[in-house]
């Protein structure tokens, strides 16, 4: 993994490896830079699979990280590779010519997280949402409780314990 | 590349041109083409989803899949929960099949917080998965061939699956959804005279396959509809992330469990199941005969699993269990290819982040979407099921 990093790094201004376990390492790339970091990690290192490409929201750092995590199975390897956006108007270019999966992902991006791929085949489809009109819901400020209180009404007879407060009381109450 | 192989690319010769934006200029109006939908109330045996087919006279000229019928967002109710909190929703993920979840959760949640499961745990783990991994296949053997009309088959297989049921409901307590395996490691032990019963349902699992294999596969009706239908390229398979029995119908050697050997499958004497006409028929064989691998596994890990030692490894308190930040990537093969979770923590009581990989994920839509034009209609449910698609983990 360490070998493939420095490769990496004498041709692309990647970040430091992350070393999670020996086969799963995470490298952080410049977003103009990811497109040619993914075909050549595809097409001269072998990384021939993409297993997932996800977002982490975070809100804080007001900021996206996009992770791409690709497979060479002949070496048994993972790399994910992460892109970190503006979080405000956050725009990633598209690499479903690369994979034709990509498309895909990229779709559930835009609607769940709000990410626009300019290009991504279907991009604008409702993938699993329909006729949502709220804030991007997989988005970390999007407020699941409050928009439940206001879409849905209790269920009648519903008791809801603090789990804290109700395993104390029910370990106490066992004699302890 | 050779993605564009001549016999897969689809003839459009006689369809409309696709227009600027590459989609097909469809005219519904002109009254030759039709839109039909199937689902999404379970259009064969894969669950709620949906297919948008365009069809010219009884060929398909277009399909989209349509998801959502299930969503629950899994994802985003795991964010707000603690991790323990987590570990009963996991396995809601997918109904046939929910051990996966619980195992790549909790090894997830183990690698971040720096726990090692005990070496007893990991082979009752496994044993659970082989066990699962024999029920989906037995739901996806009736599943294909009621798509065909062989209603009979789906009653012996739900026979044989509701026997391996009975083990899990010995083993865990329930039948569908486990619970089991917890992060640190299993709930119990085996239960007395496990093996006996468990010995007489791989029996009866046996038997039961041998039946499928003379009605099913040897029939004229199912062999004159599957041989030469669906065909995969295998240089599709990396380019649509193609895994598990889909890929290995393709002659494809893709398992996690021999590329990167999890839990205590290094110890384990199996051969990788390959087929390779790539056609509805060879996956369906390639995962009959993967039952009687796992079968024997199973057998394996009774033989060889210790019976003593720790189940659990010390967890933090789990109302206070904070683990702090990292991120990685656990994966398994399950009976539809890989499975696997990317967990992202920040250092709090909650997971930041957690993504389900299902194999449904791109086979059923970027793939489904390409292999079903120029279908019969007739064959789509047949095709559709020998993908072996679950939509929870599409849209989780």
């Amino acid at each position: 993994m360490r070998e493939l990093h420095t490769k990496l790094k004498s041709l692309f201004p990647v970040g430091d490896l992350t070393e999670q376990r020996s086969d799963l390492g995470f490298v952080t790339v410049p977003q103009e830079h990811l497109r040619a970091v993914l075909v050549h990690l595809r097409d001269r290192e072998g990384f021939t699979h993409l297993v997932l490409l996800t977002a982490v929201d975070w809100l804080e750092a007001g900021q996206f990280q996009l992770t791409y995590l690709l497979s060479n199975r002949s070496a048994g390897k993972d790399l994910g590779v992460r892109v970190m956006l503006a979080r405000d108007g956050a725009t990633m270019q598209s690499i479903h010519d690369v994979w034709p999966t990509a498309a895909t992902y990229q779709r559930e991006l835009r609607e769940m997280f709000g990410i626009d791929f300019p290009g991504s085949p279907r991009l604008h489809e409702e993938f699993i949402l329909e006729g949502w009109n709220d804030i991007p819901p997989y988005r970390r400020d999007f407020d699941t409780l409050k928009y439940a209180q206001e879409n849905y009404s209790e269920r009648p007879g519903r008791v809801t314990h603090d789990p804290a407060a109700h395993m104390k009381q029910k370990l106490n109450s066992g004699g302890n | 590349m050779t993605q564009n192989a001549p016999f897969f690319t689809p003839d459009r010769s006689q369809y409309p041109a696709k227009k600027a934006d590459g989609t097909l200029d469809i005219d519904i109006a002109s009254g030759k083409y039709l839109k039909l939908w199937q689902g999404p109330n379970h259009p064969g045996i894969t669950g709620n989803m949906s297919v948008e087919l365009t069809v010219c006279g009884d060929e398909v000229v277009e399909g989209k899949t349509h998801v959502g019928y299930l969503h629950r967002g899994f994802e985003k109710l795991m964010e707000r929960r603690t991790f323990i909190q987590c570990f009963p929703i996991v396995c809601r993920i997918c109904v046939p099949e929910p051990d996966f979840n619980e195992y790549c959760y909790a090894a997830a949640v183990e690698e971040l917080a720096g726990i090692k499961s005990p070496e007893r745990a990991d082979w009752i783990r496994a044993l659970i998965l082989e066990m699962g991994r024999i029920n989906s296949y037995m739901m996806y053997l009736g599943g294909q061939a009621g798509a065909l009309g062989l209603g009979v088959i789906g009653q012996w297989t739900t026979y044989a699956r509701d026997l391996m049921l009975d083990r899990f409901e010995e083993l865990t307590g329930a039948r569908i959804y486990h619970m089991f395996i917890m992060p640190g490691g299993v709930r119990d032990g085996l239960p007395e005279g496990f093996d006996k019963r468990m010995e007489e349902t791989l029996r009866e699992i046996e038997s039961t396959l041998k039946d499928v294999y003379d009605v099913m596969f040897c029939n004229a009706v199912f062999k004159k509809r599957t041989v030469g239908v669906g065909y995969i390229d295998p240089a599709l398979v990396d380019s649509y992330g193609i895994t598990g029995p889909n890929a290995r119908a393709a002659g494809v050697a893709k398992d996690v469990r021999k590329d990167q050997p999890y839990l205590i499958y290094s110890q384990l004497d199996f051969e990788t199941v390959l087929g390779h006409d790539s056609d509805i028929f060879t996956r369906a064989d390639v995962r009959r005969r993967d039952v009687l691998v796992s079968v024997d596994l199973v057998r394996q890990i009774l033989a060889k699993m210790p019976r003593t030692g720790p189940l659990m490894a010390t967890v933090p308190n789990v109302l206070h269990w904070k683990i702090p930040r990292g991120e990685t990537y656990i994966r398994g093969e399950c009976s539809r290819g890989e499975y696997g979770y990317y967990l992202v923590t920040d250092g709090s009581g909650y997971p930041r982040r957690v993504n389900v990989r299902g194999p449904s994920y791109t086979h059923a839509m970027s793939l489904l979407e390409r292999m079903i034009v120029n279908l019969n209609i007739s064959d789509v449910a047949s095709l559709m099921v020998s993908l072996h698609t679950y939509p929870p983990e599409i849209e989780r």
